[in-house]
This record gives C-alpha cells, sequence and structure tokens, in this order.
C-alpha cells in the first residue's frame, strides 16, 4: 500500500474550498475545524438556528431583568382583567403592551413572564441532562468501542436493554413516585422535580451517544496514529483521553445539539403530563396542560406550543447544519 | 435458524427479567432510596386513615421488612404463577399476570389492562399503516429528486414535523376540526367504539388521532428513508443492477429501497411496540380511554399497582417488538446471515 507514486487521496481532499477561493490566492492549508466553520458559515439556515438558540438562552439567563424591565412577576394573578363570568380575559386575551403575549383565564398570570421563565427550566433540564448523557455515553461508549471482548458485550448489551424500555412510562412512573413524598434524596419542591428530571432524562437517553460513540472508537482503534502511539509505548488511559478524545469532539458536539432538543420535548411531555416541575412554576408543558381545558383561548396555547416548536426546530437546524459541516458524508 | 430463533427468545425472557427487576426497583426500592420506610409504603396499601396498628398489620403481612431479594421473589412469583392475597378474614387468589390490586377500586388490574388494550391497539396500527405508507413513500421521492421541489418542501414539512411535540398538534387539530365544528372530523370528549361493534364508528373516533399521531412519525421516516436510499443508491450493487439492464423501477424498490429498509424496519418495530404498551400522550391529549391514559390517571391518583402493571406490559411489548424485528431482518434484507 506504500507504493511511492500512489498519491494518497487525503492530501488531495485536505483543502477542497480553497479552490473554490479563486486562483489570486495562494493555496494554503486548513485545519478541519476552519472547513466546517467555512462550511457553517454558507449554511445560512443552520446560522438562523444558532441565532435563535443564542437568543433563546440569553432569555433564560437573563429572565429576571426582562420580566422586571417589561412584564410582571409569573405567579402574580391579575383577576382584574380576567372576566368573572367567563373566566376569559375581559377583552379576549389581555394582549397589550402591558401583558405582551396576553394573560391566563381564570388567575390572569402573565403569559409572557411565564414563557421567560419557563425556558429556563426547559434548557436548564435539556442541557444538563444532555451533559450527563454524553458524559455515560462517551465514557462508555469509548470503553467498549476500545476494549472490546466482554467489556464490549456487557455494554453493548445494556445498551440494547436501555434502548428497548419504555423511557417515557418509566420515567413517568419514577418522576411520579418519588415527587409524592415532598422531599427525597434531602430536596424539596422545584430543587427536587428539576435535578429529579435531570438525572432520569439523562440516565435513560446516554445509550443514543453510548452507541455512536462506540462506532466511531472502532474505526479510530484501527488508524495509524493510534498504532504509532502504541508502539511508542503508550497505555490505554494515555490513548483514549490524548489520542482518541479529540478525533470524537466533533460527533460529541453533533450528537449533543441533536440530543438537546429530543430532551426539550421529553420534559416538556412529563410537564404537560403533570409529572415534571409542578406548578405554580411557569413550564412550557405545564402551560399546554392547562390551555387544554380553554381551548376557545386559543392564545393561551399557541404561545407556549410556539415556543416549544421555535426552541426545538432552532436546535434541530443547528446541529443538522453542524453534522453537515463536519461530517459531509452523514448527510 | 432454530438456533438464531432459540438464542433470541432466550435472551427476550433475560430483558424480561431485567425490566421486572428494574420496575422492582423503581417501585419499592427508589422510594426508600429516597427517605421512605417499610411503614410508609404500607400506608399507600390501607390508606392515610389507617391507625398505626393496622399500618404495622399491613407492613408484615405485605413482608415490607423482608430482605429485598424475598420481596422481589415474591413479586415475580406473583406474575409468573399468581399470588394469594392473606387480606385477615380470607385468602383471595389473584391469577397470574398478577400485577396486584388498584388501590381505589380494590379490583385486579390486569383484566383492566386487558379491557382498555382494543383502543390502545386501535389507535397504534391505524397510525403505524399511515405513517409507513406516507414517510416511506415521501421519503423515497425526495431521496430519488435530491434538491427538487417536492423533496425541499417535503423535508422542511418533516423537519417541522419532528420539533412539534403531539400534544400541541393534538390540540391544535382538535380546535380546528373537532371542538364544535358542524363537520367535526372526529367526536370531541374521546369516545371509543370497538371495531367488532361498528367500524364506521370506530374509524370515525379515530381519524384525527390517527392522522396526528402519524404526522410526527411520518415526518422522523421520511427523513430516515431519505437518506438511507441516497445511501443505498450510491452503492456498487445499484450500477450493477443497472448495468444488467433491470428497469429503474426493480432497481429503485427491490435493490434500493430494500437496502435502506433495515434501519426502518429496526425503528418501526420498536416504535409499535412502545405505541402499545400506552401511547400516553396521544391517548392522553385525545383523552382516549387506552392503557396510557389509564396509566397516567393512575399516577395523578397514586395507584402505584395499577402504574407498574403499565410498566411491565409496555416493556414485555417492546420486548416482543424487538423479536419480531430481529426476525424479520433475515427477510428485509438478504445480506444478513442468521448465526
Amino acid at each position: 500500500m506504500t507504493a511511492p507514486l500512489d498519491v494518497s487521496g487525503s492530501e488531495l481532499e485536505a483543502a477542497p474550498e480553497a479552490v473554490l477561493d479563486g486562483q489570486a490566492k495562494a493555496i494554503q492549508g486548513r485545519s478541519l475545524g476552519q472547513i466546517a466553520w467555512m462550511r457553517l458559515k454558507r449554511d445560512k439556515v443552520a446560522l438562523t438556528g444558532a441565532g435563535v438558540v443564542i437568543f433563546l438562552i440569553l432569555v433564560a439567563v437573563f429572565a429576571p431583568v426582562i420580566v422586571g424591565l417589561i412584564g410582571h412577576p409569573p405567579t402574580d394573578f391579575n383577576q382584574d382583567l380576567i372576566s368573572s363570568e367567563t373566566m376569559a380575559p375581559k377583552d379576549g386575551t389581555g394582549i397589550g403592551w402591558d401583558h405582551l403575549f396576553g394573560v391566563e383565564p381564570v388567575n390572569g398570570r402573565d403569559i409572557f413572564s411565564r414563557i421567560v421563565y419557563g425556558a429556563r427550566i426547559s434548557l436548564l433540564i435539556a442541557f444538563l441532562a444532555t451533559l450527563l448523557s454524553v458524559v455515560i455515553g462517551t465514557l462508555l461508549g469509548v470503553m467498549a468501542g476500545y476494549f472490546g471482548g466482554w467489556v464490549d458485550s456487557v455494554i453493548s448489551k445494556t445498551m440494547d436493554v436501555f434502548l428497548a424500555f419504555p423511557i417515557l412510562v418509566f420515567a413517568m412512573a419514577l418522576s411520579g413516585i418519588v415527587q409524592q413524598s415532598d422531599s427525597a434524596f434531602g430536596l424539596t419542591g422545584d430543587t427536587l422535580s428539576v435535578t429529579l428530571l435531570i438525572f432520569i432524562i439523562g440516565f435513560f437517553n446516554w445509550p443514543y451517544i453510548g452507541r455512536i460513540m462506540r462506532g466511531q472508537t472502532l474505526s479510530l482503534r484501527e488508524r495509524e496514529f493510534v498504532d504509532a502511539a502504541r508502539s511508542l509505548g503508550a497505555r490505554g488511559p494515555y490513548i483514549i483521553f490524548r489520542e482518541m478524545l479529540p478525533n470524537l469532539v466533533a460527533p460529541i458536539l453533533v450528537y449533543s445539539t441533536l440530543l438537546i432538543p429530543t430532551n426539550i420535548l421529553f420534559e416538556a411531555a412529563l410537564s404537560f403530563l403533570g409529572v415534571g416541575v409542578r406548578p405554580p412554576t411557569p413550564t412550557w408543558g405545564g402551560m399546554l396542560s392547562e390551555a387544554v381545558r380553554f381551548y376557545t383561548i386559543p392564545h393561551f396555547m399557541f404561545f407556549p406550543g410556539m415556543a416549544i416548536f421555535i426552541t426545538v426546530l432552532a436546535f434541530n437546524l443547528f446541529g443538522d447544519g453542524l453534522r453537515d459541516a463536519l461530517d459531509p458524508r452523514a448527510r | 435458524m432454530v438456533t438464531y430463533i432459540i438464542r433470541r427468545l432466550i435472551w427476550g425472557v433475560f430483558m424480561l427479567a431485567i425490566v421486572s427487576l428494574i420496575t422492582f426497583a423503581i417501585f419499592f426500592l427508589v422510594p426508600r432510596l429516597a427517605g421512605a420506610t417499610s411503614e410508609s409504603l404500607a400506608t399507600r396499601y390501607v390508606g392515610r386513615t389507617a391507625n398505626a396498628e393496622q399500618v404495622q398489620i399491613a407492613t408484615e403481612r405485605l413482608g415490607f421488612n423482608d430482605p429485598l431479594i424475598v420481596q422481589y421473589g415474591r413479586f415475580a412469583k406473583g406474575i409468573v404463577a399468581g399470588a394469594d392475597y392473606d387480606y385477615g378474614p380470607g385468602v383471595e387468589h389473584c391469577p397470574a399476570p398478577c400485577f396486584g390490586y388498584s388501590f381505589l377500586t380494590r379490583l385486579p388490574v390486569w383484566p383492566d389492562l386487558l379491557n382498555r388494550l382494543p383502543v390502545t391497539m386501535s389507535l397504534a396500527f391505524g397510525a403505524a399503516v399511515i405513517w409507513l405508507l406516507t414517510g416511506v413513500a415521501t421519503g423515497v421521492v425526495s431521496a430519488l429528486r435530491r434538491g427538487s421541489v417536492f423533496d425541499r418542501a417535503a423535508m422542511t414539512v418533516a423537519l417541522a414535523g419532528v420539533s412539534l411535540p403531539i400534544f400541541f398538534t393534538g390540540i391544535v387539530s382538535l380546535v380546528a376540526f373537532s371542538y364544535g365544528r358542524p363537520l367535526a372530523i372526529t367526536a370531541p370528549g374521546g369516545s371509543f367504539t370497538p371495531f367488532f361493534d361498528n367500524p364506521v364508528q370506530w374509524a370515525y373516533n379515530l381519524i384525527l388521532p390517527w392522522i396526528t399521531l402519524a404526522f410526527l412519525y411520518a415526518a422522523g421516516y421520511a427523513r430516515l428513508t431519505r437518506s438511507g436510499m441516497l445511501e443505498t443508491m450510491n452503492e456498487d450493487y445499484i450500477r450493477t443492477a443497472r448495468a444488467k439492464g433491470l428497469s429503474e423501477r426493480v432497481v429503485v424498490f427491490k435493490h434500493g429501497l430494500r437496502g435502506a429498509l433495515t434501519p426502518i424496519v429496526t425503528i418501526f418495530g420498536l416504535d409499535v411496540g412502545l405505541l402499545m404498551g400506552g401511547a400516553v400522550l396521544t391517548e392522553s391529549t385525545f383523552s382516549l380511554p387506552g392503557i396510557g391514559k389509564y396509566a397516567i390517571d393512575a399516577i395523578v391518583n397514586q395507584d402505584l399497582p395499577k402504574v407498574m402493571g403499565v410498566t411491565l406490559v409496555t416493556a414485555f411489548f417492546v420486548v416482543a417488538a424487538n423479536l419480531i424485528v430481529d426476525l424479520l431482518y433475515a427477510v428485509v434484507d438478504p445480506r444478513v446471515r442468521l448465526t
């Protein structure tokens, strides 16, 4: 395979975008990261997704500031805006400069500030649950792929078992059971529900990451640079952390970006079913489940529904773009 | 082939054992880790109004003070062989599979679940047929006409579809097509008519849930089929098939689609298995009296034996679906060898 005239393909493909820039510029080497960044910059759809994601993160982080400036506290009642006969807002929605998204029926809570605070819960749980899945999934996936043999069998079978589980039903049962007591694991209230949801969602989703990491590690293990490191006397941990992990950063980034929207939907579903974070703490799923009873007041279901949709869509668009940029073969 | 089937069957039984272990852990171990005592576990069975002595008796009778392994043994035996409940004045036999008695109604859980199975099955199968046909067809056409207007439109809709939660599309479709509309597509309020009583009424009551549920899945299947088709149509054997002079239709369907179908069959089996064990969100949104609704109502009422029953039944369906998918592999993809 090392015939002297054999031009290795990777040299020709190393900087394909450089050719596109025209002949005027001197051809220069670009790292994979630079190439990916160039591709991403050209992908307007993915950039829009990224923009929305950043905006949503800012909204979540600065929720108290935003609500302090242009809203009302999310759990405050505004009964003066509610008609006592129909329980609906007096002018239908309550939408105006004072209440940007209107008010809820019955108690007149400000929908805008509840959406803004809902973003906090949604993103916090989705991010931390994804982080947990990625840590467990990467660790076990790399171990399975690298060590092979019985380690691989045990981990792979465990992943099979997890993937075959009725996750939603288990999560419902677990969340419902622990939350029936008001305190558990030394935690209470919202802290308990949020922590619980992070661990439940993160713990059930790690095999998705694990399977991908195992596959990637299997192919990386056979590469020359790993052989080279081994022949220089490097041991397992060094090869895993210093040689393989840097090559796994791209898939980790892509698949965690794509796992976040799944987790947002998961959290919203649990809150919708009443086993997530409990009211009166605002969650998008919880707001939707209350809105079901007031289907004649469409704006009540519109805003939380659209909040979930836009957030999930933005993450999906960004994740798809990231995948195309980092690994064009995976299209 | 026979050894393959036996191996998969043993694996299935092993999976069920694991599932029962985890279910047991969720219902009896996790509450303890979270700080519950034997007495507080027993309180759920006799009600909060019971005095300390009654709780003490119940704790003993239900065996909450036994070692955990003994408790798990009793739990597993009840499912496999049935159990005898000594409730003081007499002994009641709960035939296998025994998931215990509802806290609220004092009725055994298993017959309840059997009653609700037709609803969930009707919902799952109807939706599955719709999403499989539309999703795969859209994916194939998109892949063959990559970059066309159809492809771009379909993929945009599909991306929106996978980003929409069913409890939002469900409510919107109810408001748009059912509640208070003179030509309601589906009657509001979630009634169910058994198929054998009146097939037309059966379909009328389910059409909206079917379409809403199928849209969600069809979106995912279209994306999956498209990427699978794009990959297989670039394979060497497709070029070979074309070189042989086969018609394009045979190339696409017999060679291209067949290769792309393997991952779809896997996911289809899992999805249907999961839905059979309760399409929790769909049933909850459309108030359909299926297994999923049963589970969520039970959780709200803290009726644990019911929740446990649903958890186990769902897991059983998923394991069974896995088994069927493994066997189907060989039929769908000629490259898979059974060993």
